[in-house]
């Protein structure tokens, strides 16, 4: 198998990184928001991947594991505020959601 | 659809080339079997249309992100510099396998599976709890005809 750098790894999880924060801040919509977010988790994910390869231990695929759950619970927990957003305001524009009461 | 490229830019491959086989397969698993089946049945269901991106599109002129983004891949520029000039190391692949990542995931690790069940487990239930459609039930003592309407 081809040797990879770890510090090519750790560019393209930090490319990842950026982008990731990029679309979260410019994009207006919250669907786009959370998918946003779940590319950072996987760059921080490709990180731990990354380093728990280099030390030849399975300690970085263990918070993988960890990052992917927590992932899935957020990503459900935020799905369902999505739809109680959708149902209550109508839309899904977070310059049109500024009030917190219902 | 950018939900097709979200798939289609998975880490699974590069996780697959750096010897993780067991996580490379559970995230294909998680990702392409539940999350993107989620957001795709929630943009189903929500109907989107055009007006947003078109916004975004009016928000997003030139002058407004080039000098921004110049100075960001400037310090990309940068990072990635101090990356490679550094000590450049070639790493050696070995493969952990799902025995190894599961006796060290119940040994040492005890504590955190049980936590990461609880999280999933106060997950489902946010969800579940979110996600239904609340109709308030009071007692008929309690209603008076000002509030039964509750908007919801």
């Amino acid at each position: 198998m081809m040797p990879i750098g770890s510090n090519t790894v750790l560019v393209v999880a930090a490319a990842l990184f950026v982008l990731g924060l990029a679309a979260a801040l410019t994009r207006k919509n919250i669907i786009f928001i959370l998918i946003a977010v779940e590319v950072m988790l996987n760059a921080s994910g490709l990180a731990f991947v990354a380093a728990g390869a280099k030390w030849h231990q399975p300690d970085g695929q263990l918070m993988f594991l960890f990052i992917l759950a927590m992932a899935a619970a957020e990503i459900s927990v935020g799905l369902a505020l999505v739809l109680q957003i959708y149902h209550q305001h109508k839309t899904l524009d977070v310059e049109d959601l500024k009030e917190l009461r219902d | 659809m950018s939900l097709l490229f979200y798939i289609s830019s998975f880490v699974a491959l590069l996780f697959l080339s750096l010897g993780a086989p067991f996580v490379a397969v559970l995230e294909v698993i998680v990702y392409a079997g539940a999350i993107i089946v989620l957001f795709i049945f929630v943009v189903m269901m929500l109907n989107l249309g055009k007006d947003t991106a078109q916004q975004e599109s009016a928000w997003l002129r030139p002058r407004v992100w080039l000098l921004p983004s110049l100075l960001c891949l400037i310090l990309l520029g940068e990072m990635t510099a101090l990356l490679i000039i550094g000590t450049e190391d070639k790493m050696q692949i070995s493969v952990v396998d799902p025995k190894k990542l599961s006796m060290s995931l119940y040994g040492p690790y005890i504590i955190a599976v049980e936590l990461i069940g609880f999280l999933l487990m106060a997950g489902i239930v946010g969800a579940a709890h979110i996600g239904k459609h609340t109709k308030k039930h009071l007692h008929r003592y309690l209603q008076d005809p000002e509030t039964t309407e509750i908007n919801i």
